[in-house]
């Protein structure tokens, strides 16, 4: 044992608490991220070791270039009927984002999320994947629902929460779920939809499918149990997963520091594991389809699991109650390195010859349209408090799958409230 | 059989029966469990069928509700109930709703098995029995059976059902039904008819109790190792008890309570988990809203103290035969002295 007094002359400990570089007001300086040239990145074999690939999960796969020219080995070379319908798809999302998020203001319903400056993140990634793969996302990948052709209509109807909502008004607005679709049931509670791909990646495989699994997360949630669990049960059965992590630099108003970011990447997390991990450029639509395209190709040819961190920024506020002028400068917004993912993949297919700036702004009012008119729709099914949307035995509905006694019984209660309360109630019992 | 054989046997059965159902826990392929109640299946049904895991209970429970979303039957094993809470999260928020809020889109058609309760000197973390947590969360069912015949039978129902089901399996009578005299020898279940446990395939349905005993003087309701103590104390004292195994905890077997405490006019309910909101406090309510005209004495809780389970003082603790006397005393007293 040290002899007393022996430590007299250290200073005392001193506990480090992380703190983001810029608050409001600050002026954003970006010169220290590191944003390697586009198209230097190597392009591993998808049956590469992981151990073999360790510099990835550093590095970051990039190919759209300064010119917006797509360049080096990670190009997709996508055609551009391919690349057109990602950018579409993209601004529709955009469009979507906005319109619902000023119905949320308009009190049509009680919350929404948009995924503003992230939209590469899921459209590229999911059409990088087969259409019947499975994906469990968290609450800022609405694109893939776009990517696979769910109705706007029908995403409206759950957003609202009406009676043509075909999750019976029981979520949260942008909470969707579509079997049909491979589009797992969004929980709010953060990285739980982990271990559950891994697992369901695991039955694939048991099962000897052809299909994989994807999950996305945020950066803040991978410091949960179920990030850490997921990886090592991905690792231990060498799953056909894509774990996908958005760092898109803030957890609602904690930045990514408070996750562990500030001394590692993300992307990092894998190399301890034995995973193989990829860093990309998250607002490179095609830097994201390419490693995406890279993971699902390594999954479905027995070579495991991948995790891929998309480095992005979350451009708007968290949700619809939450305020970013209240923790951040507004200047982090405009000045992101990054750039736009959608104004990088239109200056790329300008570039090519194949798009052109009156196209896209044609593209962008059709994209309101189109959620103008769905909204309509939408609406006619009814809003978020106006009215009873759905009959009150469907609350007691899917508990189980038979009703037992107890719940019939609080159900005949709640129709005996509601002949009480709401004798004109529209909604049929 | 004893109860680890018959929950063996109904492992084995559905395993055979269907491909979809996979054993999956800490220690449980190759080495068959810490108790042994999955020895052999590995052997038998083959290594993706019956497989050890991390030790991760988030992971184990997470993991099998996203292998019963793509369609199969899970039956992750949890090593000791205690161990459960790194899991709560998977069970309360993902597998109990994922029916509901995915408008049974989605559905968690797992049978999470663990031992649990006290009576071995386990100390804190082998000894709780934390069955309320579960009841009070909704869209989980709770199943906890008192013998190895039940245990096979409720345990096959459990496998088939659709719900995610807790399945709590008491294990101090894992070997034979204890009485609840620390210091005797606990009968082997070979003793008993029980014990009688065919080889096939059969089925107990969840929410139905069963009366172990018939009586006029008092109800008593207990479950898992308590309906033997519970026998034990009543033939001792020679009271003409109706002792009710409720078998399952959610969904609730109220007709059954409700007849009989209706009959018997008073109701004792014993269980080893700790007092205060135990499953016994939604008894004794349920009781007094059904059946408070026909009580003729105060409903009565026999429990485990509001403690931690104390390792050295685990006899103490126990809600033994004095304790379970006293309270029949309390309620039967003038029709016994």
């Amino acid at each position: 044992m040290a002899e007393d007094n022996s430590k007299t002359n250290l200073p005392p400990l001193s506990l480090h608490v992380p703190e983001p570089k810029y608050r409001p007001g600050d002026t954003v300086d970006y010169s220290d991220v590191t944003i390697p040239r586009a198209g230097d990145q190597p392009r591993p074999d998808v049956n590469s070791a992981p151990a073999a690939m360790r510099e990835m999960v550093y590095d970051m796969v990039r190919v759209l270039d300064d010119d917006y020219k797509a360049v080096g080995p990670w190009d997709p070379k996508l055609s551009d009927d391919t690349l057109l319908k990602m950018l579409k798809t993209m601004a529709q999302v955009r469009a979507f984002d906005d319109r619902l998020h000023r119905m949320q203001r308009q009190g049509k319903t009680s919350f929404y999320m948009k995924c503003t400056g992230e939209e590469a993140t899921s459209v590229a990634a999911a059409m990088a994947l087969d259409s019947d793969d499975m994906c469990f996302p968290s609450y800022r990948q609405q694109g893939i629902l776009f990517v696979r052709g769910y109705p706007m209509v029908e995403m409206i109807n759950q957003i609202f929460s009406n009676r043509e909502d075909k999750l019976k008004g029981r979520q949260l607005p942008i909470m969707y779920c579509s079997r049909r679709l491979g589009f797992f049931s969004i929980s709010g509670n953060l990285a739980t939809q982990y271990p559950q791909a891994v697992g369901w990646a695991m039955a694939s495989a048991a099962k000897g499918d052809t299909r994989i699994a994807a999950t996305w997360c945020g950066e803040g949630s991978t410091a949960e149990g179920d990030f850490h669990s997921a990886m090592t049960f991905a690792t231990v059965y060498n799953a056909p997963i894509i774990m996908n992590v958005v760092n898109n630099q803030w957890a609602i108003s904690s930045f990514s520091g408070f996750a562990g970011g500030e001394r590692t990447t993300f992307a990092a997390r894998a190399a301890g594991y034995g995973i193989a991990g990829l860093r990309v450029d998250g607002n490179d639509p095609l830097a994201v389809y390419a490693a995406t395209q890279w993971a699902a190709e390594r999954a479905r040819t027995n070579n495991g699991p991948t995790l891929i961190e998309h480095f992005t920024y979350r451009a708007d506020a968290h949700s619809t109650s939450d305020d970013p002028s209240a923790y951040r400068s507004a200047q982090e917004r405009e000045e992101w390195p990054l750039g736009d993912p959608i104004t990088r993949l239109k200056r790329h297919l300008i570039h090519r010859g194949v798009w052109s700036k009156e196209q896209h702004e044609a593209l962008d009012k059709e994209c309101i349209e189109a959620v103008k008119v769905a909204t309509k729709e939408a609406e006619k099914n009814g809003i978020l408090g106006h009215g009873l949307h759905q009959p009150f035995e469907t609350m007691f509905q899917d508990v189980f799958e038979e009703m037992p006694w107890h719940l019939k019984e609080q159900s005949e209660q709640a129709n005996k409230e509601r002949e009480i309360k709401w004798p004109d109630a529209e909604a049929s019992k | 059989m004893n109860m680890i054989e018959a929950i063996n046997s109904g492992l084995d059965n559905m395993m055979a029966r269907d491909d979809d159902v996979v054993i999956m826990g800490e220690d449980v392929g190759y080495f068959g469990g810490v108790f042994r109640a999955t020895a052999g299946l590995q052997e038998k049904h083959g290594k993706t069928r019956c497989f050890d895991t991390p030790i991760s209970e988030c992971g184990i429970i997470g993991v099998a509700v996203g292998m019963a979303a793509y369609g199969m039957r899970p039956v992750p094993e949890i090593q000791f109930a205690d161990y459960i809470y790194p899991g709560l999260d998977q069970l309360v928020s993902e597998a109990a709703r994922l029916r509901y809020r995915s408008a049974a889109e989605f559905t968690s058609a797992i049978t999470v098995r663990s031992p649990f309760g006290g009576g071995i000197f386990g100390g804190q973390t082998h000894s709780q029995s934390p069955e309320s947590m579960f009841t009070h969360v909704c869209g989980l069912k709770t199943v906890i059976p008192s013998t190895p015949y039940d245990a096979k039978g409720l345990l096959i129902s459990a496998i088939e059902d659709n719900d995610p089901v807790m399945f709590f399996e008491p294990k101090r009578i894992y070997n034979g039904p204890f009485t609840g005299y620390y210091d005797k020898p606990v009968e082997p279940w070979s003793k008993f008819e029980a014990s009688e446990v065919p080889e096939d395939y059969y089925k107990i349905p969840i929410g139905k109790a069963n009366i172990v005993r018939e009586g006029e003087a008092v109800t008593v309701l207990a479950y898992g190792t308590m309906v033997h103590v519970a026998n034990a104390v009543v033939e001792e004292h020679g009271i003409d008890a109706e002792v009710i195994d409720l078998r399952t905890l959610v969904p609730l077997d109220i007709d059954t309570i409700e007849e009989s405490v209706k009959k018997t006019g008073r109701c004792l309910i014993i269980h080893e988990a700790t007092r205060t909101s135990g499953f016994g406090a939604e008894l004794s309510a349920l009781v007094q809203e059904r059946c408070f005209y026909h009580l003729e004495a105060p409903i009565e809780r026999v429990t485990g103290f509001d403690t931690p389970y104390p390792h050295s003082l685990e006899w103490a603790y126990f809600p033994g035969p004095v304790r379970i006397g006293e309270a029949l005393d309390k309620i039967v007293g003038e029709l016994t002295s």
